[in-house]
């Protein structure tokens, strides 16, 4: 009887026990937030005041915004132009480190040097190198070029940051890419060159049917990352979010208006909703496009 | 019979991979190069100059008069190495539980990990704020650890390699005696121990590198991480780009370290975490 009470209550208690450090600090820091942010979201709250309920206001305040329409512009361009560089160009990243040549690991781990820095550290080397006296300036003038005042007008300054965000993802898709790779059967592109088909055509109807799954994750993943964007143009525009603010993003500007002593605790949560609503359709559009080329 | 690569493929190869090589490391080799630049000597050549004149390390001593770049270095270690403790002991046991312990509610547990997964930091990002303030947290570094001491995607990876063990072996050690715990600890946590290092690796470099939220929560100077800090210098002394140069040269030079010794698990993790993510 002991015996088997003992058994009963460890069976019960011990896994809820194994759990609790990880349930805890999720549910407090991720599923309670979010709960929080709903929450808030209709309300004037303040940091330091906890408001009161003031319905759709804050998303009629949105519409009114102009620095949210800039920011949202922004936020959807970086999706737009960035992320058909990153699933690309790391494919063919991967394509030309595939083959085992002498050396290659190398240029592999060489590759993935920006992903593993901070984003912090390599857009401040891009800020230095593309000061209007900078690095790339000093190789455009060799060619009679420049200089360029990459940092000086505010579309410029975004197109940079983009740049950033492709170059220093290039490496991390690249490793995703190459996992997709070694599952393409050898044999199809033998075949195909015997049959005299040239790389290009390889590339399209051999290479890119097999890692078509891997491209639309990728796809998936570098757009959510893409909307969400915060540290680069943070740092190559400032905190206010470059000339007279045209480069702010949408999480900039959850953070400005959100967190110090006079945060907009309210405004910022409905803000913050859109994020999580737009990451959300993104992942759902991308896997739905993949489904629906799958029918045809 | 193996199709054999021309040699001008080969060649081209090679080219392409150097000029690839230049883009990704270039940029890196050009920081290092600054930071070792004098004062005295012209860093806006045209063109540039690779190789300092006279390389010295008097920018490494002044960015440390101008601000605590090592007791900066000391928080970010402090943070990371935090981190990579709580992630491997809270996402071992909790992927344990999931994938091995049989009990009412588990669905539910593994669910709460999975919709935790769907919620981007940015979007809670004010109300983890908030809360921090409400506890008195704000301005310490354990603020700073907090929200990502248990990644939910550490949880998933751990569970998947609970799972992907053969039974037989804990089976043996059940009719021996032994008590979950014991099983856990003598037996699961040893068979993944690969999967253990992602998890650390992926753990540090996430804490290492991390600046919104550490932005967020520090507003004294004195506390800062590494990249709050590099942000401030960046801030107040952005027209002297040598000193800057030594900063982030001091924030990078341990991670890339720990890459060049340990590639593969950096490699694997992220095989392991875009797939299952």
């Amino acid at each position: 009887m002991p015996v088997k009470s003992k058994v009963r209550t460890h069976r019960a208690v011990s896994p809820w026990l194994f759990l609790l450090p990880g349930l805890a600090i999720v549910a407090a820091f991720s599923l309670y937030p979010f709960l929080t942010t709903l929450g808030k979201a209709f309300t004037d709250a303040r940091t330091l005041a906890p408001g009161r309920w003031t319905g759709l206001e804050n998303f009629r305040d949105m519409l009114q915004d102009e620095q949210f329409w800039v920011a949202l512009r922004n936020s959807a361009l970086y999706v737009v132009l960035v992320v058909p560089f990153t699933v690309l160009l790391p494919l063919l990243l991967a394509l030309l480190v595939q083959k085992q040549l002498p050396g290659v690991a190398f240029f592999r781990s060489a590759f993935y040097t920006p992903v593993v820095a901070s984003v912090v550290v390599v857009a401040l080397i891009w800020v230095w190198m593309l000061d209007d006296r900078g690095l790339v300036n000093g190789l455009l003038q060799l060619f009679g070029a420049g200089p360029v005042d990459f940092l000086g007008s505010s579309w410029l300054l975004l197109f940079s940051a983009m740049a950033l965000t492709v170059w220093k993802g290039l490496g991390y898709y690249m490793v995703v890419y190459l996992a997709a790779l070694a599952n393409v059967p050898r044999e199809l592109h033998e075949a195909a060159a015997v049959d005299g088909a040239g790389a290009l055509r390889r590339f399209v109807s051999i290479t890119v049917p097999a890692v078509r799954p891997t491209m639309v994750l990728v796809g998936a993943l570098s757009s959510v990352a893409a909307f969400k964007v915060f540290s680069e143009v943070y740092l190559m525009a400032g905190p206010t979010g470059g000339p007279a603010g045209q480069d702010t993003t949408l999480v900039m500007l959850v953070q400005r208006t959100g967190t110090g002593l006079n945060g907009r605790t309210g405004y910022s949560s409905a803000l913050s909703l859109v994020v999580f609503a737009v990451t959300l359709v993104l992942m759902l559009l991308v896997l739905r496009a993949d489904r629906r080329e799958e029918r045809v | 019979m193996r199709h054999r690569m021309p040699g001008w493929e080969k060649v081209l190869r090679y080219l392409l991979m150097l000029a690839v090589l230049a883009v990704a490391v270039g940029p890196f080799v050009w920081q290092l190069s600054t930071s070792l630049k004098g004062t005295t000597e012209d860093i806006y050549t045209s063109p540039p100059r690779f190789l300092p004149a006279h390389p010295t390390l008097h920018n490494y001593a002044e960015v440390a008069d101008i601000i605590p770049v090592w007791d900066y270095a000391l928080n970010s270690l402090k943070v990371a190495v935090a981190s990579v403790l709580t992630n491997l002991v809270g996402a071992s046991m909790a992927g344990y539980a999931l994938a091995r312990l049989r009990f009412r509610g588990r669905r539910v547990a593994g669910l709460a990990f999975v919709m935790a997964l769907l919620v981007p930091v940015e979007s809670v990002l004010v109300a983890q704020f908030t809360m921090v303030r409400d506890l008195h947290l704000n301005n310490t570094l354990t603020a700073v650890v907090l929200p990502g001491s248990v990644g939910a995607l550490n949880v998933l990876l751990m569970r998947n390699a609970f799972a992907a063990l053969p039974y037989e072996t804990e089976e043996a050690a059940v009719i021996d005696g032994a008590n979950v715990w014991q099983r856990f600890v003598r037996i699961a946590l040893p068979s993944v121990r690969g999967t253990l290092a992602v998890v650390a690796i992926f753990a540090f470099m996430g804490a290492w590198d991390d600046f919104l939220w550490p932005l967020v929560v520090l507003s004294d100077p004195d506390r800062f991480t590494l990249t709050v800090g590099l942000n401030f210098l960046h801030g107040t002394f952005q027209q002297n780009p040598r000193l800057v140069a030594a900063g982030t040269v001091i924030a990078v030079a341990p991670l890339l370290a720990m890459f060049a010794c340990l590639q593969r698990y950096f490699f694997r993790g992220v095989g392991e975490g875009a797939v299952k993510g």
